[in-house]
């Protein structure tokens, strides 16, 4: 018995991967050449798998700010926001996101995972309730298991499931958060944000909305799903990330409840970690701007999304439930979801490999994720490189 | 009220479908190390456990279970 047994599953897979040559977690992207294509294991790639929505790493305005950032206030804070890592940038972040999501306080974190499971850790505690949707990310799972709260899975986006979860609380509904996501990160559908809404209001506890795949493609202002479905004011807290629409690294939580600054300093992932970089802060206001500058970015996204999904489903492959920037095909068979994601890669298009448990059920996903960034001509050659798959399973 | 009799039965009714061809169940039958569920068949089984009976089961008393009985001996705990 050793420490290391509960890790040998991992090592079986990566085992397998190296003796078959292929190399899908953690392939490394040996230079970046756009925000849409680059050199990943050896190949010259369009990347279809990176959740750079808006397509802004390399927008010249947030490279500048950055620059002009890194110049003027170094590489790094080297301390925590609560003690030397909270510069003028930092606040001014944190006033134009509350202004941005029309509330009025915010936080800013270092990482979209330390926002999720530091709100999810702290909001409720020992004594409350927590329920959620099963298909949660990891970063929700792993801050409601800190939080000693109760914990409560409902069936993903089952509005009945969760009605019946929340009836059976009675009296601790009071104490009692609900987490969703606006938009799941894996098969890109959306939550039914209406209806859970709906039940909140009519059954009490507090909501917490992920936006993290939804900033910025949704919402007459891209606020995300709270804001395309017209329940803001249901909605008690948003958090999301830097790392997507807004092409930096970092997170945040957005609420009208004046207790959130209480909150931040009860939040350990905020208080125990070092600021996030002024270059970093830097980039993500210059985006934030963006993002609300040009809101063609969001219709070509939502174009793109349309284009890639049609003509995977044309093509006949088993696609995500909804139209979203993030369509995922399903592959049942998990050695060619491994082959298939190889060949995709050495026909020049980059995509995810997932494979349980990371992904829904049973089953893999080659899961992509469009850009505004891209092309016409780029996404057609990546259904071309689809329908070569398609063609050799079909001939066999 | 069910007792813990009654939760034994109705746990070895909802496992069915969790179960490969000649698996058998009694008390002691770990769910994860014998009966190979993995963690996200554990949740759905407690989901279905919930309906089952129509009450809230919190995923915090897994780390507490391993066998059928320490599951039956949790959810008898849970009532009121």
């Amino acid at each position: 018995m050793s420490l290391f047994d509960k890790f040998q599953p991992i090592i079986d897979v990566r085992t397998e991967l190296q003796s078959l040559g292929i190399m899908p977690f953690g392939a490394v992207t040996e230079k970046i050449l756009s925000s849409t294509e680059g050199i990943v294991n050896g190949h010259r790639v369009i990347l279809a798998g990176t959740n750079n929505y808006l397509g802004l790493t390399f927008d010249p305005e947030c490279i500048a700010a950055a620059k002009t950032a890194i110049e003027e206030q170094g590489t790094g804070t080297t301390g925590s926001r609560m003690a030397n890592g909270t510069f003028a940038e930092h606040v001014l972040l944190e006033q134009e996101l509350a202004a941005f999501f029309n509330r009025r306080h915010a936080i800013v974190f270092t990482t979209g995972y330390a926002a999720t499971s530091g709100m999810c850790a702290t909001l409720a505690g020992p004594g409350d309730m927590i329920v959620l949707d099963a298909d949660s990310h990891a970063s929700i799972y792993d801050g409601v298991r800190l939080s000693g709260a109760d914990i409560v899975r409902f069936r993903h986006n089952d509005v009945a499931d969760l009605e019946k979860r929340l009836r059976r609380l009675g009296e601790r509904l009071s104490n009692t958060l609900i987490i969703v996501e606006g938009i799941y990160s894996m098969l890109g559908d959306r939550a039914p944000l209406r209806e859970i809404a709906e039940l909140k209001r009519r059954y009490g506890g507090m909501l917490l909305v992920d936006e993290a795949h939804s900033m910025g493609m949704l919402g007459a202002h891209g606020r995300g799903v709270a804001e395309e479905d017209g329940v803001e004011d249901d909605v008690d807290f948003i958090v999301g990330t830097f790392s997507k629409s807004l092409g930096a690294i970092g997170g945040y939580c957005v609420s009208n409840h004046p207790e959130l600054d209480a909150v931040r300093f009860a939040t350990r992932s905020y208080i125990f970690t070092a600021s996030p970089s002024p270059s970093v802060i830097a980039s993500t206001r210059a985006a934030l701007r963006l993002l609300q500058q040009r809101p063609q970015l969001r219709k070509q996204l939502w174009e793109n999304a349309h284009r890639l999904y049609d003509g995977l489903q044309t093509l006949g492959f088993q696609i995500s439930p909804q139209v979203s920037p993030v369509v995922a095909v399903t592959i049942k068979d998990r050695g060619q979801s491994i082959q298939w994601w190889n060949r995709l890669l050495e026909s020049g298009i980059y995509v995810n490999l997932v494979m349980p448990p990371a992904s829904p059920g049973n089953y893999s996903l080659l899961r992509c994720s469009m850009s505004a960034a891209h092309t016409p001509e780029q996404i057609d050659r990546i259904l071309t490189a689809f329908a070569a798959l398609r063609d050799s399973a079909t001939t066999g | 009220m069910p007792d813990y009799n009654e939760f034994i039965t109705r746990i070895y009714r909802i496992l069915q479908p969790f179960l490969k061809p000649g698996q058998t169940l009694n008390e002691d039958s770990e769910l994860v190390a014998e009966l190979g569920l993995t963690s996200l068949q554990v949740m759905m089984m407690i989901e279905q456990i919930e309906d089952d009976f129509d009450i809230t089961v919190p995923l915090n008393i897994l780390p507490d279970i391993r066998t059928i009985g320490d599951l039956a001996v949790q959810l008898e705990k849970l009532l009121p």
